[in-house]
């Protein structure tokens, strides 16, 4: 039996992986579902309006904000690993980077409640 | 100090963990807990140690789910309401109890070329080594490697792929390759470049997480990702 092997990816890096994987085939599943609906557009456009429709109502709208969540994470997951592996910077530089990115974060989120 | 006693489980393979009660200590490290029990409990129960001082590298298990150098880790650290779980290391073969077959392990090292590659004999000069250059820095950061194969066993991509090389091998790929006394640098790059070599990583980190030397393997793998990309859009030098 192995006890084992559960504990041990409990670490920052290992759930910044799973996080950019699952987010990745989160996406994966959405994508072809979203083309599907874009073509209704010229195949369908009665339909298309009906899903429209539905598309208003809140839950959707939450389930919306679930799909920007994925989008953003996938991305920030993405250039996170391209730095990772392509970029040779010492740890200081590293710190330097996420501090940027969460400063320039934190005054796009308030322009954009300014602008809300 | 009143006695205090551990509940101890170890796995020896079977269903269930073997559970002991050990004698509780202020200072006390998971080694000394499972040479404890072979001594006064169970002679039968097989692991291994050799240094006791974390230079050799030979006691690594499984310590509550985290692969740990046991002659270096306090029970303090890891005990959980007065309970401590102990296997042999992961992704090895296990020979009994808590003894891994290390082969895979060391067979790997050979396979990423890791070993030394030089052209010089002992009548030529000793060759200079200047420990300013980048190239050094970069090799010594990962030389203090004691072959423990913590990070062989935390890693989820050797776990999943038998042929992947893994941290340790590939970390001795990464410093040779920046060794200026090394001469096999198209020969460890054919030999990481391929099925089971560096691009196989998912730079999960648990090897770095991990090293009892507080190593960074996951950053000598992306070293050299890089450099076999660099040798493939320069045709292989």
């Amino acid at each position: 039996m192995r006890v084992a092997d559960i504990t041990s990816r409990a670490h920052p890096l290992w759930l910044a992986y799973i996080l950019h994987r699952m987010s990745g085939l989160g996406l994966a599943l959405f994508l072809p579902f979203h083309f599907w609906i874009l073509s209704l557009a010229l195949t369908d456009s009665a339909r298309l309006d009906g899903f429209l429709a539905f598309a208003e109502i809140g839950a959707v709208k939450l389930a919306e904000f679930g799909l920007v969540f994925l989008l953003a994470v996938h991305m920030f997951g993405g250039l996170r690993l391209m730095a990772l592996e392509w970029l040779p910077w010492t740890p200081p530089q590293k710190t330097l980077a996420a501090g940027a990115t969460a400063v320039s974060f934190l005054i796009a989120t308030l322009f954009l409640m300014q602008a809300v | 100090m009143a006695t205090k006693t551990l509940k101890v489980s170890i796995d020896r393979g079977a269903s269930d963990p073997d559970i002991f009660d050990v004698p509780a200590h202020d200072n006390q490290t998971v080694l000394d807990v499972v040479s404890w029990v072979q001594q006064n409990t169970d002679p039968t129960l097989s692991y291994r140690f050799a240094c006791r001082v974390g230079m050799c590298g030979s006691c690594a298990m499984m310590v509550n789910g985290v692969p740990r150098w046991t002659c270096r880790t306090h029970v303090s650290k890891v005990v959980r309401d007065g309970a401590v779980s102990i296997a042999p290391l992961r992704n090895l073969p296990v020979v009994k109890d808590l003894v891994v077959d290390m082969d895979p392990f060391f067979d790997k090292w050979v396979g990423a070329e890791g070993v030394h590659h030089g052209t010089l004999t002992r009548d030529d000069p000793i060759a200079t080594v200047d420990e300013t250059s980048p190239a050094r820095v970069e090799a010594n950061a990962g030389i203090e490697c004691i072959n423990c194969s913590v990070c062989y066993a935390a890693c989820d991509t050797v776990a999943g792929n038998p042929d992947y090389l893994g941290p340790a091998a590939l970390q001795r790929a990464w410093t040779l390759l920046n060794d200026a006394k090394d001469e096999g640098r198209l020969a460890i790059l054919d030999a990481i470049s391929g099925t089971g070599g560096c691009h196989n990583c998912h730079s999960m980190g648990s090897c770095t997480t991990y090293c009892p030397n507080e190593l960074d393997p996951m950053s000598a793998i992306a070293g050299l990702k890089r450099e076999t990309a660099k040798s493939f859009f320069r045709r292989g030098r």
